[in-house]
């Protein structure tokens, strides 16, 4: 359902992505791996047009570059790193926002059921009943990132991109926020994204991954076989799979 | 589960115009002569039914000195809080205004060029300076955005931010330059930069009527995209909001909206700043609610201040400007004590 193809970002003469093509069949999901600096929200940030990029972003045949910003957002939707929100809104206000491409021209009334169905389904979701007129000034960042994520389920994309999802959630969130994305992903027709650091998470949940390194494409494919002790090695200079286990036995003795 | 309606009902903005109206009365009634409530309702009452007019000297203080005047400084207030509503959260910048862009300070130096220089037009001669300073505007408009758009083509907030203030001094550098060789005119320039609206007529109502009613609008029904922008530009990306053309419409409406004022009235400092942050206090940062509330807002703020100017040290007139700046610092404290607080 996406293509990219030849994929390449520069910024003053710096190239930031190096031709990259990939594409993205309905229910994939493609984990984003490497090193910190090697490009990977800056991809993210050119799939969903926040930045000029060269080369071509298809969603379903359909040029993204020249798609209408109400209907990209009906194909495409990305949670991004940073959530730094300048006045008091409440949590509903922002999750309702999501709705903003469907709604329509500026004067339509808040008519539509299925938009308020899933409102109030994104907020069961991820479980802010509780805080819905709380101000978003005095949430915590794991709470925040609850918050956009409610708006983006909202939203209601078929692709969701995700900048480090497990950002400032404990543990059992980011169990249960991979559990919620694998439960969406059911859904025929959709499709997910995501930067991830943990590569134990990456290689769990996602069935392809795409490994980066300073803007360029080191390998991609099927999870298993993409990160293997030896890509892994070379990318991160170090022997991942013998630091978790050590880190892991350490605790345990 | 849903506690706070998202827009004002009928009853609500019929409170709101009620108590705007409330105010105006007061003002037209209140000055170097006082009149009584019930004396100024009929004279109003009466001219609006096409009825002749009060006899006496009561009839005309109302309705050929205040009612232009008073209508002109609602009008004023009303679209220097709605721009500083838009601009504060377009920029997601609690600092921003109607001025930010710069355009006030270009509207400004046309005037102050007209008032120097003796600058009038044929047959209309105290619109002279209203004329010259719309031009002045116009023409800054078009020199910020298309140094904005030369500079970064995506319209970057700070961009937007820092082209203004760059702008602003440079026009101020070129008003004081313009101060130091003006002579004898002095008095009417420093007057007019510190922005008055006395002697209004209704002319310059009816300018800024047509300006409000033209642009306000468009300001209005933009609420969700400025409600987009104020939790955050990416955000607003990312829900489909069209970023870059709802940027440039809002600049473009507050910038006219402004050079208006600015052209009849001068640069009447803080209501743009202070009448947001107020509202916001009461009705939430959600537009929807606090751009019309701001609206309704800066009319009654300013035609209080402007009272003020007028009364406080009577026969002596203040200038509006000078008022607002005062009041309006005060308040700006205790909001931010308040918010502080709050937090």
């Amino acid at each position: 359902m996406l293509e990219v193809t030849g994929l390449c970002v520069q910024t003053g003469g710096q190239r930031l992505i190096e031709n990259i093509s990939f594409s993205l069949l309905p229910g994939d999901w493609l984990m984003l791996v490497g090193p910190n600096g090697a490009g990977k929200s800056t991809m993210l940030n050119a799939i969903s047009q926040a930045l000029p990029y060269q080369g071509s972003v298809t969603f379903e045949g359909q040029d993204l570059a020249r798609m209408k910003p109400r209907l990209r957002a009906g194909c495409l939707g990305v949670l991004g790193q940073r959530h730094a929100v300048g006045y008091a809104f409440t949590v509903l206000e922002v999750v309702r926002l999501g709705r903003y491409a469907a709604r329509g021209s500026f004067f339509s009334r808040q008519g539509d059921l299925q938009g308020r169905q899933l409102i109030d389904r994104a907020i069961a979701m991820t479980g802010l009943e509780s805080l819905l007129d709380h101000s978003v000034l005095t949430l915590s960042g794991g709470e925040l990132q609850r918050v956009f994520l409610a708006q983006l389920f909202a939203q209601n994309p078929r692709l969701l991109l995700l900048d480090e999802p497990a950002n400032h959630l404990d543990l059992l969130y980011q169990q249960q926020l991979f559990n919620l994305l694998q439960a969406w992903l059911k859904t025929p027709g959709r499709a997910l994204i995501s930067v991830v650091h943990d590569l134990s998470l990456a290689r769990k949940y996602g069935n392809r991954a795409l490994l980066l390194d300073k803007g360029r494409m080191v390998v991609s494919g099927d999870v298993g076989t993409t990160l293997s002790p030896q890509t892994l090695q070379s990318v991160y200079q170090m022997d991942v799979f013998a630091w978790m286990r050590g880190l892991l036995e350490e605790w345990q003795s | 589960m849903r506690t706070k309606a998202r827009r004002f009902t009928l009853t609500d903005y019929l409170a709101l115009t009620l108590l705007t109206l409330l105010t105006m009365l007061v003002c037209l009634s209140l000055g170097s002569v006082a009149l009584p409530l019930d004396q100024t309702l009929a004279t109003l009452v009466g001219a609006l039914f096409g009825k002749p007019a009060d006899p006496g000297i009561a009839g005309t203080i109302i309705l050929s000195l205040r009612l232009p005047r008073v209508l002109s400084v609602a009008l004023v207030g009303a679209a220097l809080s709605l721009a500083g509503a838009a601009m504060q959260g377009l920029l997601r910048n609690p600092l921003a205004d109607g001025s930010t862009l710069g355009v006030s300070s270009g509207a400004s130096l046309g005037a102050v060029l007209a008032l120097a220089l003796g600058v009038t037009l044929p047959g209309l001669s105290q619109l002279g300076t209203m004329g010259m300073a719309m031009l002045f505007a116009f023409l800054s408009l078009a020199l910020i955005l298309s140094l904005a758009w030369k500079i970064d083509a995506s319209l970057a907030t700070n961009t937007i931010i820092l082209i203004g203030v760059i702008f602003s001094m440079f026009a101020s550098s070129l008003i004081s330059l313009m101060i130091a060789f003006s002579g004898e005119r002095l008095r009417s320039i420093t007057f007019w930069t510190m922005g008055s609206l006395s002697g209004t007529g209704y002319t310059q109502a009816f300018t800024l009527l047509i300006a409000l009613l033209l642009c306000a609008p468009l300001i209005l029904s933009s609420s969700h995209e400025l409600d987009a922008f104020a939790i955050g530009e990416d955000n607003a990306h990312t829900i489909g909001v069209n970023v870059r053309g709802v940027k440039l419409r809002v600049l473009i409406t507050v910038s006219i909206l402004i050079g208006v004022c600015v052209s009849i009235g001068g640069t009447i400092g803080f209501v743009g700043l202070v009448t947001p942050h107020m509202t916001r206090l009461v009705v939430g940062p959600a537009h929807p609610r606090l751009l019309p509330a701001s609206l309704f807002a800066g009319a009654i703020f300013l035609m209080l201040a402007d009272l003020l100017a007028r009364t406080i040290v009577s026969p002596i007139e203040l200038p509006l400007g000078v008022v607002t700046s005062f009041i309006g610092a005060i308040l700006f404290v205790l909001i931010f004590f308040r918010s502080r607080r709050a937090r």
